[in-house]
């Protein structure tokens, strides 16, 4: 074997056990890291185990904020069939408003309330995020002209 | 008029991209000399017209042109003048036309350049001038920024507030940059492959344009990541989000490029694998392109999106990674392979960077793109939790910051392992000294914190020595010392993200005046909540006292800014930084008669920023050194020719 075939060889099993090792990594990795998105009717009809964390979005129905004791904060999510209760700490985002689009990550408790770890609402008061204007417009109740206008955001 | 002007200039611009395309392509062949001259002023004069279209559009939106569309719906009167000038590329039709802008720039500049041969250039440029077309395409089919708009509004509807920053003014300028400049570094690939170039003078004529957008893209990634930390007012400064993604796949691979280009420039080694990478680099900013544009991927950066849009970025997409491949696959096996090199040389540290770096940009390739294919496929739902980023990323990263400093001390072709050990000794000494400090002085985590600081100090060690040994023998050019720069910096960033990540304290709660919060060593006082207002923004205003040891050391200041015109608001975080750690105040909104407030201190967050900038210092230095060879080697030619 020549200089020139064992740098070949060399190469190619630096590829294939930098591949076969990232590939095994990035598998079991990304099996234990999947967030699924459910809606609230998802939620109700699936039965989702307590502690599993996954992400559910909606809009925050009208009148269900509650403040307090502390940064503490519950609401409701529904998508117009069912709705799920949230609980989070923290500072909400900017547009975080009733009847607004949100998405929520965090798990169910035993109680069945959505322990939310971390809230998006959109930067932008024309942006819906995608998967809630796909529900919406599931369930009927996507109205055009209310969620993305063209040309906005950088 | 400046409308109609600006729509002139475009048109005119896209006639003269098809005739750079085409006569730049026949140009590569051997006697076509009266071709390569038509692409060369054809790229002028298409430079020339873009640049026309760019400043009629700045012009509109200076000046508050409502009878433009894009000016109407992206721009007030009321705004400050650098907003309205910054505004320009703040929006989906002005920031391409911005992404033209550049490449018509790099474009004319390889054609002033002429680096390599004629057949060369001439089919980069037609490379380019093919791009050219087909963004002049989309912008006027999908995006035309001059659009009329009739009757004109009294009043635009204004930017969004948090593009309305200094900081992320100056972010999309610097990735389009990076883009652009990959796409030129792509052109001279492309063209090479065409022209059939055997010594790969590709390498070094397309290097400037490679460090160029190496530089581009490092500054970018860091302003995008510091404005996320200063104004999203989350308290950290990264998300893994597929925007930020979008921007780090390319840079990873534009990292690769640029060290298997130095072995290919040198003695031609790795040459087909640099071609490769140069294809990649390039698909990669398309891909990141389309994520940003189509908005397929939720993410914390994505504003409003047009399907169509991304649907054409898609098409050029195919048509630029698919015919590139396809090139690759017909030219590349007619090219030569190149020189041979020991097991223990600098190409095989070379080659164990690029497969690091690729091994890394592919994990987060698979982690961003995953849940869409899935959704395409099953129409599940899904999304990637940073956390698989984390753990994916980081292993290759490790394994990378451990080899960064055999690098640039072994010798081309072969190369002794003895004596770089016992060169980088003095580094090895500086990681356990820093291991055992960091270990025994820090609050939490103190085995892996040592490990990391360790491995951040092995790094700039290394750097140190080679700076030192490099002066003392007069061999310090100006590319070891952007190599210096560009690893120590690495180093520098290192320490700031496990700073950050280990040791952040973190308080929330809600404060009436008067009250006050502990965070990391520090007591917050709320003293004062009142209103406030600029140009364009009303907003409310906290006055907190930083105390330490009852002593108050400073006051900060964060704001809640409306935007009626927008209808919008901003949270504006007040840091003060020592230089080494971060004091972070977030104002939440209203709970009763107090106010939710956010504290977070970030040990070592500032270095973070510093080790960017470093590492892009490093880059100016390479380029630098580039242009001064260059010119050195013109004048040195000229001299005898006289």
């Amino acid at each position: 074997m020549n200089a020139k075939k064992r740098r070949r060889l060399a190469f190619a099993a630096a590829i294939v056990l930098a591949a076969g090792g990232g590939a095994a990594l990035v598998l079991t990795t990304l099996r234990s890291n999947v967030l699924y998105f459910y809606s609230p009717s998802d939620i109700a009809a699936q039965h989702v185990a307590p502690g599993v964390a996954f992400r559910v979005g909606g809009l925050v129905e009208k009148g269900s904020v509650k403040h307090g004791p502390g940064a503490e904060i519950r609401f409701v999510v529904t998508d117009g069939k069912k709705g799920v209760p949230v609980k989070y700490s923290g500072v909400l985002p900017d547009l975080f408003r009733e009847g607004q689009g949100v998405i929520a990550s965090g798990s169910l408790t035993q109680a069945g309330v959505f322990d939310a770890s971390e809230i998006l609402a959109k930067h932008d008061a024309k942006y819906m995020p995608p998967e809630v204007v796909e529900e919406l417009k599931r369930t009927g109740r996507w109205k055009e002209g209310e969620g993305a206008a063209p040309g906005a955001g950088s | 008029m400046s409308g109609e002007l600006g729509q002139l200039s475009l048109c005119l611009a896209l006639a003269l991209a098809i005739v750079m395309a085409g006569a730049g392509i026949v140009g590569t062949r051997e006697h076509a000399a009266r071709a390569r001259r038509v692409a060369t002023s054809a790229t002028l004069g298409f430079a020339v017209f873009i640049a026309l279209a760019f400043g009629l559009l700045t012009y509109a939106f200076i000046v508050s042109d409502f009878t433009i569309y894009d000016v109407a719906s992206n721009s007030s009167t009321m705004k400050p003048l650098i907003y309205k000038i910054t505004g320009v590329w703040g929006n989906h039709e002005g920031s391409m036309l911005l992404w033209m802008l550049v490449l018509a720039i790099f474009s004319a500049a390889a054609a002033f350049a002429q680096a390599g041969s004629a057949r060369l250039t001439s089919g980069a440029l037609g490379v380019q001038g093919l791009l050219a077309v087909a963004f002049l395409l989309f912008i006027l089919f999908t995006s035309n920024p001059f659009l009329r708009l009739d009757p004109p509004p009294f009043e635009g509807s204004g930017m969004n507030p948090l593009l309305q920053d200094p900081g992320l003014a100056m972010h999309p300028p610097m990735l389009y940059i990076g883009y652009v400049g990959l796409s030129a570094t792509f052109a001279y690939a492309a063209s090479a492959l065409i022209a059939g170039d055997r010594e790969a003078h590709w390498a070094r004529a397309a290097r400037p344009f490679m460090l160029a957008a190496w530089i581009a893209l490092t500054l970018g990634i860091t302003l995008g990541s510091w404005w996320a930390y200063y104004d999203l007012g989350w308290g950290g400064f990264w998300f893994w989000d597929p925007v930020e993604n979008a921007a780090l796949m390319p840079w990873l691979v534009a990292t690769a490029l640029l060290h298997s280009a130095l072995a290919t420039e040198r003695n031609g080694a790795f040459r087909t694998w640099t071609l490769l990478l140069a294809i990649g680099a390039f698909s990669l900013s398309l891909i990141g392109t389309f994520l940003v544009r189509s908005g397929v991927l939720t993410s914390v950066h994505s504003f409003a999106v047009d399907p169509e849009r991304g649907e054409f970025i898609l098409i050029i997409l195919g048509l630029a990674i698919g015919g590139a491949l396809a090139l690759f696959a017909w030219r590349a096996p007619k090219l030569e392979s190149g020189a041979t090199f020991g097991t223990v040389s600098r190409e095989s540290a070379l080659l164990f960077n690029n497969v690091l770096l690729t091994a890394a940009m592919a994990t987060v390739f698979i982690g961003t793109l995953y849940p869409l294919f899935l959704d395409a496929w099953s129409g599940t739902r899904i999304s990637v939790g940073p956390p698989y980023f984390a753990i994916t990323f980081a292993p290759i990263f490790v394994a990378l910051l451990i080899l960064v400093p055999f690098g640039p001390r072994l010798p081309w072709s072969q190369g002794d392992l003895k004596a770089v050990l016992r060169a980088l000794a003095p580094a090895a000494g500086l990681a356990a000294v820093g291991f055992i400090v960091v270990a025994a002085l820090a609050p939490s985590r103190a085995i892996l914190a040592g490990l990391i600081f360790a491995l951040a100090l092995w790094v700039i060690g290394a750097s140190a020595v080679d700076l030192w040994t490099k002066r003392k023998s007069r061999g310090l050019t100006a590319a070891s010392l952007a190599a210096v720069l560009a690893h120590a910096g690495l180093g520098v960033t290192l320490m700031g993200v496990a700073g950050t990540t280990l040791w952040r304290a973190e308080a929330l709660d809600v404060l009436r005046p008067g009250d006050s919060l502990s965070v990391g060593g520090y007591q917050l006082r709320l003293d004062d909540v009142e209103d406030a207002s600029g140009s364009n923004w009303r907003g409310v205003r906290a006055t907190l006292s930083l105390i330490a040891n009852r002593q108050t050391v400073a006051t900060l200041a964060p704001e809640k800014r409306e935007f009626p015109n927008e209808d919008q608001s901003v949270t504006d975080t007040a840091i003060r930084t020592t230089g080494y750690s971060d004091i972070y105040v977030a104002l939440g909104d209203q709970r009763g008669s107090g106010w939710t407030i956010r504290a977070y201190v970030n040990p070592l967050a500032p270095f973070i920023w510093f080790g960017g900038a470093i590492m892009a210092l490093g880059g100016i230095a390479a380029f630098l050194g580039r242009i001064r060879a260059r010119t050195g080697a013109r004048v040195a030619a000229a001299v005898p020719a006289e």
